[in-house]
């Protein structure tokens, strides 16, 4: 026995030291030399100001932005909490917070893609479905006063297909096209 | 439900397949010693650490012994895990100064990560350091998972022997299981995630400015946005590759910075099936019978398939209490239920992910479990009730589907009133004893610890969501920590004294209660002699065998916990139809 407690002392030791600290470390120089942007969370910056990371969603309200989906993180979006609703199908929470952003998106009588009114898995969640884009886009158009051909082609150059043709589904990423739109269509005040 | 979405399912099932022998070959060899391409790096290494902790590879154990040297070493890492989470605040690498965590989170989450478990009552962001990741949470992702294979080898060699004491060296079989595959693996493994933009760094979180200031209802305006850092690849990799499932941020594989991109989202789940997905050709190579081997992957394929199809079909139709919304699958979005879920996954996607981190006890989520719909969640909450043997953990899936093997030529045995053999070793009472006892032990927890928690009013004030749900979340956590899962129905408030202690012990009890009496049976089968197989010998290398042994799986968790299905989700699913909310 006593036999076994000095292996397990040692063993925890050096397999911490390999394991727990030489491991990480070399991960962390090897990416750092191989994929710098993208081991620091691919940040953009607009005008040498740091503005978002281009795979962490963010909040957008008001007509003149595309809107992203609801989020559960913290207050909403919030990068150091992540998380989701956790609400059932059943909760009378879920359907009546569905109820208030259908009526807050709804356009005429059409029924608002899903998930524009669900919150993400991670309340961080960059992207909405090609579908919610273009259920946004006449609003986005008219109040930039731009065609809504513009805003189209916009939406369809920012949509990324199933990665190799088939994993996933395609998908808008909010920021990058709200951003575009800034830099192409910039709002008067 | 679409033709890509099928598709993906294909390609997943047939990658899992492919990677089945060769893994299968390779772990067979390295831990019987036999030569393979990777010993010039590995065997230096694995020197140096012997003769650093004093090991004698040559020294062969006895069950007895192989479990007493398994147990001391969980006892002084986990003891090592506590302090760390204790003490975090006088250690390096805290750049955001978190305290120290309190004695029951700490308590919970030691027992957590030990048991391969991963449940986490913590917000990670939000509570650990970079340094309690790294040498206290990943470490323990790669030892709990070298424990878990080595204990599935020495179970192997158990049956594979015969008329020996030993059945190998715990020291080396877990030194090996690191060396050979889990560290190699796991270095290729993060730098490919980094590639797809999982984080890899020391920083401290950057806060950046929001494009869109946002004002609240109550006039508060946030204009900035603090991002969470870290070295996540490289404990990602090994999280899933070692069935952990411990997410570096709060919302685990769903969070952009741990799984980026559809084929980020593919690898991971390739990397839960992969090793348990091996352990069966092993099985087949080290006891000479490499169509019992197929046989057993066969019978967890079919469930595999069976249950992802469930999940798949439920979650593709959508709520149908909400209204005004479109949940149609189109070409521009994949529709269906989609609270909880990332629209790059799609709900093809998320479900297979979901029905793999269940099958298997990795616990790591892409989407929110409490938000499925009640069947699809359901089917999430059977596959950790029928053992995790489909697939399974690592090596925990092993062992735990030769219990269930066990039993099945035991049953097939009194069927045609013969003794029992398996693959050469006659089942006796013992053994059959041994199994009922490891098969027993995780009902007698999940149920105990559920039915205590649903009759106490400050327990059940953890509940977030009420009508059955509730009792589902109370089930799910006790059945996942019981599996050593570690994936929740996540509403449920678990960082409270009662939930930290009872799932602390659930886990604890969950997994070295079971591998007491599995390690028995493999010291009892080694010391057997051989029999020769006769006319009247069950065999194990046919398909009716692979139904049979479904059917026992099937049909000991339905005995078991249909009475608490039906209360929660089957009820839930009821009401749902006929338009209750609660």
């Amino acid at each position: 026995m006593k036999k076994h407690f000095v292996n397990a002392v040692l063993m925890t030791v050096v397999t911490t030291v390999l394991l727990g600290i030489v491991y990480p470390l070399a991960v962390t120089a090897i990416a750092q030399v191989l994929f710098r942007s993208k081991a620091d969370g691919q940040i953009i910056y607009r005008n040498g100001q740091a503005i978002g990371s281009r795979i962490i969603g963010q909040p957008f309200t008001g007509p003149e932005y595309f809107h992203s989906r609801p989020s559960a993180a913290g207050d909403g979006y919030d990068a150091a909490q992540s998380g989701g609703s956790n609400l059932s199908p059943t909760n009378h929470i879920l359907v009546e917070d569905v109820e208030k952003r259908v009526k807050a998106e709804q356009v005429g009588s059409n029924p608002v893609p899903i998930d524009l009114v669900t919150a993400s898995a991670s309340g961080l969640d960059p992207d909405i479905s090609p579908a919610a884009a273009y259920y946004q886009m006449a609003r986005v158009a008219h109040s930039r006063g731009i065609p809504e051909s513009a805003v189209q082609s916009l939406i369809e150059r920012h949509t990324q297909r199933r990665q190799l043709g088939f994993l996933g589904a395609s998908h808008v990423n909010v920021l990058e096209l709200n951003l575009a739109l800034d830099r192409l269509y910039p709002v008067h005040n | 439900m679409t033709a890509q979405g099928w598709f993906q399912i294909s390609v997943f099932f047939l990658a899992v397949l492919a990677l089945a022998k060769p893994l299968g070959i390779y772990m067979a060899r390295f831990f019987e010693h036999e030569r393979t391409f990777f010993d010039p790096v590995a065997r230096p290494v694995e020197r140096i650490i012997y003769k650093l902790t004093r090991v004698d590879e040559q020294h062969e154990m006895r069950w007895t012994e192989y479990g007493a040297a398994m147990l001391m070493f969980s006892v002084v890492s986990m003891l090592l895990l506590y302090v760390f989470l204790r003490l975090q605040h006088f250690l390096p690498l805290n750049p955001q100064g978190f305290p120290g965590a309190a004695p029951d989170l700490s308590f919970n989450t030691a027992a957590s990560f030990t048991t391969n478990t991963n449940w986490q009552a913590y917000v990670p962001e939000t509570t650990v350091s970079y340094l309690t990741q790294m040498a206290g949470l990943a470490y323990h992702n790669f030892v709990s998972a070298a424990v878990g294979i080595a204990l599935a080898i020495a179970f192997i060699r158990g049956i594979a022997r015969h008329e020996r004491e030993t059945i190998g060296n715990f020291w080396v079989d877990m030194t090996r299981a690191t060396l050979w595959l889990l560290l190699p693996v796991c270095i290729g493994f993060s730098i490919v995630l980094v590639s797809q933009g999982v984080l890899q760094n020391l920083k401290p979180y950057q806060t950046v400015k929001l494009v869109q200031p946002q004002r609240s209802a109550d006039g508060k305006v946030t204009s900035t946005q603090t991002l969470a850092m870290g070295p996540v690849a490289s404990q990602e990799a090994i999280k899933m590759f070692g069935t952990n499932g411990g997410g570096f941020f709060n919302a685990n594989s769903a969070h952009p910075f741990e799984n980026p991109t559809p084929l980020s989202n593919f690898l991971e789940m390739l990397a839960i099936f992969a090793i348990p997905s091996g352990l069966t050709y092993t099985l087949g190579r080290m006891t000479g019978s490499q169509r019992h081997g197929w046989a057993v992957w066969s019978a967890m394929a079919v469930l595999f398939l069976v249950g992802g199809t469930t999940v798949y079909w439920a979650e593709s139709h959508g709520n149908p209490l909400l209204h005004g919304v479109d949940e149609q699958h189109t070409a521009s979005q994949s529709g269906g239920n989609m609270e909880g879920k990332e629209v790059r996954f799609g709900i093809a996607g998320s479900a297979l992910f979901a029905t793999a981190t269940t099958d298997a006890s990795c616990g790591a989520v892409n989407s929110m479990h409490d938000s499925y719909m009640p069947l699809g969640g359901m089917v999430l909450l059977v596959n950790i009730l029928l053992g995790e043997v489909v697939f399974g953990g690592v090596g925990a899936g092993m062992y735990g589907i030769l219990i269930f093997i066990i039993l099945t030529v035991f049953i097939a045995g009194l069927m045609v009133g013969r003794t029992p053999e398996y693959l050469g070793k006659k089942i006796e009472a013992y053994d059959v004893k041994m199994a009922m006892l490891a098969i027993l032990i995780l009902p007698l927890l999940i149920l105990v610890f559920t039915a205590i928690s649903v009759v106490w009013p400050s327990f059940l004030a953890s509940i977030a969501n009420p009508g059955p749900h509730g009792l589902s979340e109370i089930f799910y956590a006790f059945a996942s920590g019981a599996g050593n899962n570690g994936s929740a129905f996540a509403g449920l408030n678990a960082n409270t004294l009662w939930y930290n202690t009872t799932l602390g012990v659930d886990m604890l009890f969950g997994r070295f209660l079971m591998i007491i009496p599995m390690l028995a049976i493999a010291g009892n089968l080694a010391r057997k002699k051989t029999v020769p197989a006769s006319p009247g010998t069950f065999p194990v290398a046919t398909p009716t065998f692979a139904v049979l042994l479904m059917s026992v799986i099937l049909v000991v968790g339905a005995l078991t916990y249909f009475p608490v299905l039906s209360l929660g989700p089957v009820l839930e699913h009821l009401l749902m139809a006929a338009g209750k909310v609660f």
